[in-house]
């Protein structure tokens, strides 16, 4: 079976509930200032929808856990390579050129920064979160199994040096 | 003013941090810096080696920023180091509970070099080293 091309959503998306912006638009500012403040590239945020097909491809993926007070869920962020590369490459002010620990460390640093600004809006929103230490996964054309029955919100990126998408997941913690 | 050979110690579990406020204090003409990855680590230096400023991430595995600024406050050798706490977490509680811990400034990631420049002007005045 011919697997689906990195990057490329594989399943019919349905239109974000107007109910979770209030969760969802948190995401979408933080990743633009992160982005734009760290590497002057200036994402463009797509439509947010309700992701179907929980795997998810990419070349290099952040995870970040997030529990807070009656609410948790994950905050994932994925790159594609040449993304990637050119956002570490600005952050740090010299050529990167390959996948390798500098580009872990800086996606797990984007993935702090950006679970941090989000939950410094929420928590204007009544939802407090705790600190939690980023995972990061690197490999070209990766797939993760989201295992979830709760709808997991994908919100696409494009910038001039490829796409990204940041994905989160809150629900309501089990009593 | 910080004086120009002023002795810097850097703390961040990601290297990617330590290097982007490194380059950030380099492009000021601070080229005295050393580098730990954790509170535990930066503790160690701190008791050996006599530091000028600490400029420390919150949020790290082992002993973190905010576990660094109260030992070095209760330490009367260490005790008087300006701590500039650099760190994600943006929540007004962190804020206080960082000032409540004597911390001497705090900036919020991202930031930008000029930003921190300025920062670092709030704390000593005029910062470009010679």
């Amino acid at each position: 079976m011919q697997q689906p091309a990195p990057h490329q959503p594989k399943a019919e998306r349905t239109q974000l509930p107007a109910m979770r912006a209030d969760f969802v638009n948190p995401f979408i500012t933080s990743t633009v200032n992160v982005i734009g403040t760290m590497a002057s590239i200036q994402p463009r945020p797509g439509k947010p929808c309700i992701k179907h097909d929980l795997r998810n491809y990419a070349d290099v993926t952040g995870i970040i856990g997030l529990l807070g007070d009656g609410v948790e869920g994950t905050m994932a962020i994925s790159f594609a390579e040449t993304c990637i590369l050119r956002v570490v490459s600005n952050m740090l002010g010299e050529e990167i050129t390959d996948l390798n620990h500098e580009i872990e460390d800086a996606v797990g640093e984007l993935t702090n920064m950006i679970s941090g600004g989000a939950r410094a809006e929420l928590e204007t929103k009544g939802h407090s979160f705790r600190m939690a230490i980023p995972s990061v996964i690197t490999r070209r054309g990766h797939s993760i199994a989201v295992i979830t029955r709760f709808p997991v919100v994908q919100i696409p990126f494009e910038t001039d040096y490829g796409p990204f998408y940041v994905e989160a997941c809150l629900h309501q913690s089990p009593t | 003013m910080l004086d120009p050979n002023a002795k810097i110690l850097v703390v961040d579990d990601f290297s990617t941090m330590r290097r982007i406020i490194k380059n950030a204090l380099k492009s000021l003409n601070y080229t005295n810096i050393d580098e730990a990855d954790d509170g535990t680590s930066a503790l160690q230096k701190l008791r050996v080696e006599r530091f000028d400023l600490v400029v420390c991430d919150w949020n790290m595995p082992g002993m973190s920023g905010i576990e660094l600024l109260r030992t070095m406050r209760a330490d009367p050798t260490m005790k008087a180091i300006p701590f500039l706490m650099v760190t994600a977490e943006a929540k007004r509680e962190n804020i206080i509970e960082a000032i409540q811990a004597g911390v001497t400034n705090y900036i919020v990631k991202p930031f930008t070099p000029t930003t921190f420049g300025e920062k670092l002007t709030a704390m000593f005045g005029n910062t470009k080293a010679a």
